[in-house]
């Protein structure tokens, strides 16, 4: 159990998606200009990486991998190079299904994280959790505990920043650092206040 | 299209960069520029992604049906990242263990998508494929110039090649740890952003 609880801290605070591996910068910079879009696009990552981490996780070891077809005597099968194109597939898929289950079931929570899930779908940083989970060869319960930190992480990633950038709003920097180059600099200041976190 | 082919592929790399000006494709950008050889697969593979999607999405465009499209553009530059990255663990091993994810992480670069989306669904195949090349490239020069100011300054090295001599080793430089740092990153793509837009005051943003 204390090494799933490891797996979780290390990325929320170590390996933090955004800030330390720069993934998912796209939407992690287009929504985070006011902290009440940042919750609902943190909240949507999260439970996206719940969902898709653990679930490319059972299609790796059951599908893909060498040997996944050994009970129906295709032992020497191996699907491995079809990853990509498949993790991709479910993201895809769950974003979708997700997106149904929401509208039918808990239209209130459909209305907050609605407009952010089929942005997800081409989201570095879920794509990346799932096939930094391939990489590290993560078993299924260390997979789950990998989807919470990584979606947690990027959930105070873009929480916290969209805190930053409403302050940033009363400013007056140069005119050509405005915007976007302020944010960057933000961002920066946070990943290395993240990188103080790594004695933990 | 006003455009010519030539300015299709110009336009990208200054005054229109994916990178500086409509921050798309950072995601994988910044991680893979720590150093220099790294950088430059990248850049190739991102090019060669993108024109080659660009080229074939042009070519089918009247054939997809409009509900689906993004899921067709989805597999098909899947399919050529993963022809991409079989090519590079087959022949470079070495440094697509480096590269590790970031190879299949173009798939979700939002340059790709975005030139399938923006110019490739609307344009013919040979605008597309200038336009994909020139996207690459200025993708390929924004990473190169970040990789080179932290191969350089964070290790005194280009290529692996000692360029300033460490304390170390003997030289005199010492070297800036910070620049090894993923966060140096974000500082170095900020300043290349402020240069860019003094130079270009059409590109800065409105109060």
């Amino acid at each position: 159990m204390g090494h799933h609880f490891d797996i979780i801290l290390r990325s929320i605070f170590l390996e933090n998606l955004p800030l330390s591996f720069f993934l998912g910068m796209c939407t992690f910079l287009a929504i985070s200009k006011q902290v009440k879009a940042a919750v609902g696009l943190g909240s949507a990552v999260l439970v996206l990486q719940i969902i898709t981490v653990p679930l490319n996780n059972l299609i790796l070891s059951y599908i893909l991998k060498p040997g996944a077809f050994a009970w129906a005597g295709f032992g020497d099968i191996d699907l491995t190079f079809l990853g990509l194109l498949t993790y991709i597939a479910i993201i895809a898929a769950t974003v979708q299904i997700l997106e149904m289950v929401l509208d039918r079931f808990v239209p209130a929570l459909y209305n907050t994280l609605g407009i952010f899930l089929p942005l997800l779908t081409v989201n570095c940083a879920i794509l990346g959790a799932s096939l930094f989970m391939v990489e590290r060869n993560y078993t299924f319960t260390e997979s789950v505990a990998y989807g919470i930190g990584a979606g947690g992480g990027f959930f105070l990633a873009v929480v916290a920043l969209a805190g930053i950038r409403e302050k940033l709003e009363y400013a007056n920097p140069p005119a050509a650092l405005r915007g976007l180059g302020l944010t960057f600099v933000s961002v920066g200041l946070m990943a290395m206040a993240f990188m103080g976190l790594a004695g933990l | 299209m006003a455009d010519t082919n030539i300015q299709l592929l110009t336009n990208s790399i200054l005054k229109r960069n994916p990178i500086a000006l409509l921050v798309l494709g950072i995601c994988s950008a910044l991680a893979v520029t720590g150093q220099m050889a790294t950088a430059l697969v990248m850049s190739i593979c991102l090019t060669l992604v993108t024109a080659f999607s660009s080229l074939t999405i042009s070519i089918v465009r009247f054939q997809i049906p409009n509900s689906v499209r993004i899921g067709i553009q989805i597999t098909i530059i899947a399919t050529l990242v993963i022809l991409v990255d079989e090519i590079l663990k087959a022949f470079f091993f070495e440094l697509s263990k480096q590269l590790s994810i970031f190879v299949g992480l173009i798939i979700t670069n939002c340059i790709v998508m975005g030139r399938a989306e923006g110019f490739a669904m609307s344009n013919p195949p040979v605008a597309s494929f200038m336009d994909g090349i020139g996207n690459g490239l200025g993708y390929s020069l924004i990473l190169m110039l970040v990789a080179f100011i932290r191969e350089l300054f964070g290790a005194g090295t280009l290529f692996g090649v000692e360029i300033l001599q460490l304390t170390t080793n003997g030289g005199w430089y010492i070297r800036n740890g910070m620049l090894v740092l993923p966060a140096s990153g974000f500082f170095i793509i900020a300043t290349i952003i402020w240069v860019i837009r003094t130079l270009d005051p059409e590109q800065q943003e409105k109060e």
